[in-house]
C-alpha cells in the first residue's frame, strides 16, 4: 500500500492504495466516482475512458502509481449541470440507450473535439474505434459529435 | 431453477395480463428530484406524496411520481411507461419524476422484461391506471366545488370547471382524491387527442446517462459493503474437487474465501468466492487460488462435434407440430426442388455491464439490488431458496447496462444472496468480463434444413427442420418429447396461408451448455434460415425477391411493408446485380422489413452502402425510441452475422473477452434509414423485432452482388 495525491476534476484527493491498482478501481471503489465504468479490464472496450491531462486513456489498465501529478478528468468533471457542449449534443441526438458505455464514449469524444474541432466521419471512426456500444448507438454518436462540433462554433458554447 | 419457476416464455407472457393488479390506496412513495433516479423501497419510502394507485402518487405541490415496473436496459421502458400513464393522467412529463418499482407481482403485474412485452403487454392497463387517477382527481374537484363531475375536465396537472373556469391543481386535490373509490370503468382518450403518445419526446433517462449519475448495478454501494468475485468451474457443470486458499488469505484486503454454488437450470455450478474490501483486491487474490475441478463427462464438449451432431440430427424426423397438406408428396412431384442447410452460432449476450448483484441477507429478510430483468420472479426465487417469507424479500432494479435476456436469469442473484448470507454482510458480486463471456447462458446455435418445391413460379411445398438446444428442456422435469414451437418464431405467418403443403419440425439437441433468451430469441436464428431460403426460392423461380414475397404474403400489413421498401430503395430502378437484398420477419407481434445495399470497394472488400428498415409495430408510444431500437437491433445482428460467435472446446467457452469476441465498432456501422408504419393495429414489440431480418437481408444483398450464397454465420465481410 502507498499514499497517492490525485488531482481529479480540479480537486485534490488522497488515497491509500496498492501501487498496481488500476485508476478505474481507485475512482470507483475508493473515491465513489462511479461514472467511470468497468467493461473489460484490458483496454478493449473504452467504458473506463477518462482524461489524463486532457488525453483520453483507459483507466482499467493504468496503475494508480503511474498517474503522478497528471490531471485526471472523469465524466463527473465535465460539468455539474449537463451544460458541456458534448453532453448537450448527446442529449439533442438522444444517443444513450442502456447508457453504460456512454460516459466513456463522451470522454473519448471530448478528447477528439479538443484536438480536432472539425472531425470528418473518418476522424470520428478513428478516434472512437476503441469504444464499444452493445446497444448500437454508433450512428447517433457520429451525429452527436458533428453536432457538438457545430455547436462549438456558435458562442456561447461551454466547455473546452 | 425450480420447476414452478421454469422459464417458459409463453407462461410469463400469459401472466402479463394485469387482472390481478389491484389499485391500492394509501401506499406512500417518495417524491423524487428530477435528476435522481432513486429506487423506491420499503426502507426508503417516505410520506412525501399520496398514492392514487400502485403506479401514481402526487405530492401537495402537484409533483407527480410515476413508477416504472419494468426494467430499463436501453429499450426505453423508463420513458414509455410514464409517457402512457402521463397521457391519460393529463400531465406533462416535466411534472413527473420516474422511479423503479421493486419486484411485486400482485401490485404491478408481470414484471419480467422480455419478449418485447412492456408496451404490448401492459398498454391497456397502464392507460387505465392513468385514466383512473385522472377521474378520481376530477371527482375530488367536483366534490369540493359541489358541481356535477361532467362539467369538469383535467388538463396539464389541473382540474378545470368548464362553466366558471375555476381551477384546482392536482396537489390540492390529491388528498381528497385518494379517499375516493377508484371508478370501475374509465373512458380512454382517442388516439387523435394524444398529447404525448406517438410523439418523439426526449427520454427522461438521457440526462442521467450523459453525466455518470444513472445508477447501474455495478454502481450500488451500501455501508459496510464488501466486494466479491467468484472462481467458477471453467467447464460447464464442473464441481469443486478440492481447493487451496492459503495464498489467497494472505493477499491484502481479503476477508473471506468460501465455497458457493449457483443454480443453472436443473443443476448447479460450483465456485469459490473471494470476498475483499474492494473489487480489484478480490480480483488479484483470485489469481492466487488453486482449485481442482471435477469435470467428468464434460471435457470433450466442443463446437465442431456439437454441430456434427446437429447435422446428424437433421436426418431424423424430429418432433412435428406445424403441418399442412402433404409436404412429402407435393415436394416429390414439384417441377423445381430447392434444398439448403443453414447454420448459426452460439452467442454471448455481452452486455456492456457485466453481470453483478448486491445482496444484503439477514436472518429474517433479504434485499438485493442489481441489473435485473425479472424482479418479481427473483423475489419468488429468493423466498424459496432462502426460506424467507416473500414479503421480507425486496428486489430492487437499478438501470441495466444491457440485458438482452441474460439478466432475466436467477443464477447471479441467488449466488450473491448465498454469499451475503454466509458472510453475514452486504456484498457486491462482480462478474469479470471473462466470467460474463464464458459462463453463459448463451444463445443456442442452430442448424436448419430447408426444402421447397416450386410449381409455376410459386412455392407449392415448404419444409424446415431445426436442430438446436431447446431452452425449455433445461428445466427440471421438462417434457423432452414436446415440440419446440419456437421454430416458427420469426416466420411471417401469411406464408402458411399461401403455401398449401408445409411441415415444421425440430430435433432437440442434447447439451450441457446453458442456453437462454438472446435478443429476439429463436427469431434471431430462424429469421436467417427462412428469409435466406425465400431468397433462394425467388432465384430458383426466376422472380424478383419482393415480387415473390408479394405473391405469398397476402396480408395488407405485409403488402404495405413491401410497397414501402420498394419505394424507399428505388427498388424497380435498381441495376441488375446492384447488391440489394431484402428480408421480412415477424417477431413478438411486430413485422419488420429490411433492405441492405452492398458494394465492392477498390480493394475488393465488401461495404454496406445503405440499410433501410420498415417497422410495423402497430399502435406505438415513442417513435424516436422505436428508431433507436431498430438501429441497435441491426448493429447487434451485424455482429452476430459478421464479427462474433461463442465457440467451445474441451468443455469451455473459447472467447473470453472483447479481443476474441469482436463486436462491431463505429466504423463498421453506416447510417440507417428507419421508417415506422402508421396503422390502427394493436401494439407489437419494439426492442427485438428489428434484429431477425438483418442477417438474411445482408446475405441476400451479397448474393445479389457476387452470386455467393452465405449459409453459415458468422462470416467475414472481408473474405467474401
Amino acid at each position: 500500500m502507498a499514499s497517492y495525491k490525485l488531482s481529479i476534476n480540479g480537486s485534490s484527493f488522497s488515497v491509500e492504495a496498492d501501487p498496481k491498482m488500476p485508476l478505474l478501481w481507485v475512482l470507483r471503489d475508493l473515491l465513489n466516482l462511479t461514472g467511470t465504468k468497468y467493461g473489460c479490464g484490458m483496454s478493449q472496450c473504452g467504458a473506463c475512458t477518462v482524461h489524463l491531462n486532457g488525453n483520453a486513456i483507459r483507466s482499467c489498465t493504468m496503475p494508480v502509481s503511474a498517474v503522478g501529478t497528471q490531471k485526471i478528468t472523469t465524466i463527473e468533471g465535465l460539468s455539474t449541470d449537463n451544460s458541456h457542449t458534448v453532453q448537450q449534443a448527446w442529449i439533442a441526438e438522444q444517443v444513450p440507450q442502456c447508457g453504460y458505455c456512454q460516459t466513456g464514449q463522451i470522454m473519448s469524444a471530448v478528447a477528439l473535439l479538443k484536438r480536432n474541432p472539425n472531425p470528418t466521419d473518418r476522424d470520428i471512426d478513428m478516434a472512437m474505434q476503441g469504444n464499444i456500444c452493445r446497444c448500437g448507438t454508433y450512428p447517433r454518436i457520429r451525429k452527436a459529435i458533428h453536432k457538438a462540433a457545430a455547436m462549438m462554433k456558435q458562442p456561447p458554447a461551454k466547455g473546452f | 431453477m425450480q420447476q414452478k419457476h421454469s422459464i417458459d416464455r409463453r407462461a410469463f407472457l400469459k401472466l402479463s395480463s394485469f387482472t390481478g393488479a389491484a389499485l391500492t390506496i394509501g401506499f406512500y412513495f417518495p417524491a423524487l428530484g428530477r435528476e435522481t433516479a432513486a429506487i423506491v423501497t420499503a426502507s426508503t419510502a417516505e410520506n412525501l406524496g399520496i398514492a392514487l394507485n400502485a403506479f401514481i402518487s402526487i405530492d401537495k405541490n402537484g409533483s407527480v411520481s410515476i413508477l416504472n415496473h419494468r426494467s430499463e436496459m436501453g429499450q426505453g421502458s423508463y420513458q414509455a411507461v410514464p409517457q402512457m400513464i402521463a397521457e391519460e393522467l393529463e400531465v406533462s412529463l416535466d411534472q413527473v419524476s420516474i422511479s423503479f418499482a421493486p419486484g411485486h407481482q400482485n401490485k404491478y403485474g408481470n414484471q419480467i422484461t422480455g419478449g418485447s412485452s412492456t408496451v404490448r403487454g401492459a398498454w391497456k392497463h397502464l392507460l387505465r391506471t392513468g385514466a383512473t387517477a385522472r377521474e378520481m382527481l376530477i371527482e375530488a374537484a367536483a366534490k369540493i366545488w359541489s358541481v356535477p363531475k361532467d362539467e369538469c375536465y383535467a388538463q396539464n396537472g389541473e382540474v378545470i370547471h368548464r362553466p366558471s373556469n375555476k381551477k384546482l391543481g392536482y396537489g390540492e386535490l390529491v388528498e381528497e382524491a385518494s379517499k375516493l373509490t377508484p371508478p370501475k370503468q374509465v373512458v380512454l382518450k382517442e388516439r387523435k387527442k394524444y398529447n404525448l403518445i406517438g410523439k418523439p419526446l426526449p427520454r427522461q433517462d438521457t440526462p442521467l446517462k450523459v453525466n455518470g449519475r444513472a445508477e447501474f448495478g455495478m454502481d450500488k454501494k451500501l455501508p459496510g459493503m464488501l466486494y466479491a468475485v467468484v472462481e467458477r468451474s471453467p467447464h460447464f457443470l464442473g464441481k469443486v474437487k478440492s481447493y487451496d486458499d492459503s495464498a489467497v488469505k494472505k493477499m491484502p484486503g481479503v476477508k473471506h474465501v468460501i465455497k458457493v454454488h449457483m443454480p443453472v437450470f436443473n443443476t448447479v455450478r460450483e465456485g469459490i468466492a473471494i470476498v475483499a474490501d474492494n473489487t480489484w483486491a478480490a480480483m488479484q487474490a483470485r489469481k492466487a487460488l488453486k482449485v481442482e475441478w471435477d469435470t467428468t463427462g464434460f471435457e470433450h464438449l466442443d463446437t465442431a462435434a456439437l454441430y456434427n451432431r446437429m447435422k446428424e440430427d437433421l436426418k431424423k424426423p424430429g418432433l412435428s407440430q406445424r403441418t399442412g397438406g402433404n409436404f412429402e408428396a407435393t415436394f416429390a412431384k414439384a417441377s423445381k426442388k430447392v434444398e439448403a442447410v443453414y447454420e448459426t452460432p452460439y452467442e454471448a449476450h455481452a452486455c456492456m455491464e457485466p453481470v453483478n448483484c448486491v445482496a444484503d441477507v439477514k436472518e429474517d429478510r433479504a434485499e438485493i439490488w442489481g441489473p435485473i430483468q425479472g424482479p418479481d420472479w427473483i423475489q419468488r426465487d429468493l423466498a424459496d431458496r432462502l426460506k424467507i417469507p416473500i414479503d421480507k424479500i425486496t428486489v430492487n432494479m437499478t438501470f441495466l447496462g444491457g440485458g438482452f435476456g441474460r439478466k432475466a436469469f436467477t443464477d447471479y442473484t441467488t449466488e450473491a444472496a448465498l454469499i451475503s448470507k454466509e458472510i453475514k454482510a452486504p456484498v457486491q458480486v462482480v462478474w469479470t468480463r471473462e466470467d460474463d463471456m464464458t459462463q453463459g447462458p448463451f444463445r443456442p446455435g442452430a442448424m436448419y434444413e430447408c426444402k421447397a418445391g416450386l410449381n409455376n413460379g410459386r412455392i407449392a411445398a415448404f419444409q424446415t427442420k431445426m436442430a438446436a438446444q431447446n431452452m425449455g428442456h433445461q428445466n427440471p422435469g421438462a417434457d423432452k418429447t414436446s415440440f419446440n414451437d419456437s421454430i416458427t418464431e420469426g416466420l411471417p405467418e401469411p406464408y402458411l396461408n399461401s403455401i398449401d403443403h408445409y411441415s415444421f419440425s425440430d430435433i432437440p439437441t442434447e447439451s450441457p451448455i446453458p442456453v437462454m433468451w438472446w435478443r429476439s430469441v429463436y427469431s434471431s436464428t430462424n429469421g436467417f434460415a427462412y428469409e435466406s431460403f425465400i431468397d433462394e426460392l425467388a432465384v430458383a423461380a426466376e422472380k424478383d425477391p419482393l415480387d415473390l414475397r408479394r405473391a405469398h404474403l397476402r396480408d395488407e400489413r405485409y403488402l404495405a411493408i413491401i410497397d414501402k421498401l420498394e419505394e424507399i430503395t428505388g427498388w424497380k430502378s435498381r441495376g441488375k446485380n446492384s447488391g440489394w437484398g431484402v428480408a421480412i420477419t415477424e417477431c413478438f407481434k411486430s413485422i419488420v422489413g429490411e433492405a441492405v445495399k452492398v458494394s465492392k470497394q477498390a480493394d475488393g472488400k465488401l461495404k454496406i452502402d445503405r440499410i433501410v428498415a420498415v417497422m410495423d409495430c402497430g399502435w406505438y408510444v415513442n417513435p424516436d425510441i422505436i428508431k433507436a431500437q431498430v438501429e441497435g437491433s441491426i448493429v447487434m445482428a451485424l455482429g452476430a452475422a459478421t464479427t462474433h460467435a461463442t465457440n467451445f472446446t474441451d468443455g469451455k467457452a473459447v472467447e473470453t473477452n472483447f479481443h476474441q469476441y469482436r463486436m462491431p465498432r463505429i466504423s463498421d456501422v453506416p447510417d440507417m434509414e428507419i421508417y415506422i408504419m402508421e396503422n390502427e393495429e394493436k401494439p407489437g414489440g419494439v426492442g427485438e423485432p428489428g434484429l431477425p431480418p438483418f442477417a438474411p437481408a445482408l446475405c441476400n444483398a451479397i448474393f445479389d452482388l457476387t452470386g455467393k450464397r452465405i449459409r453459415k454465420l458468422p462470416f467475414n465481410m472481408n473474405e467474401v
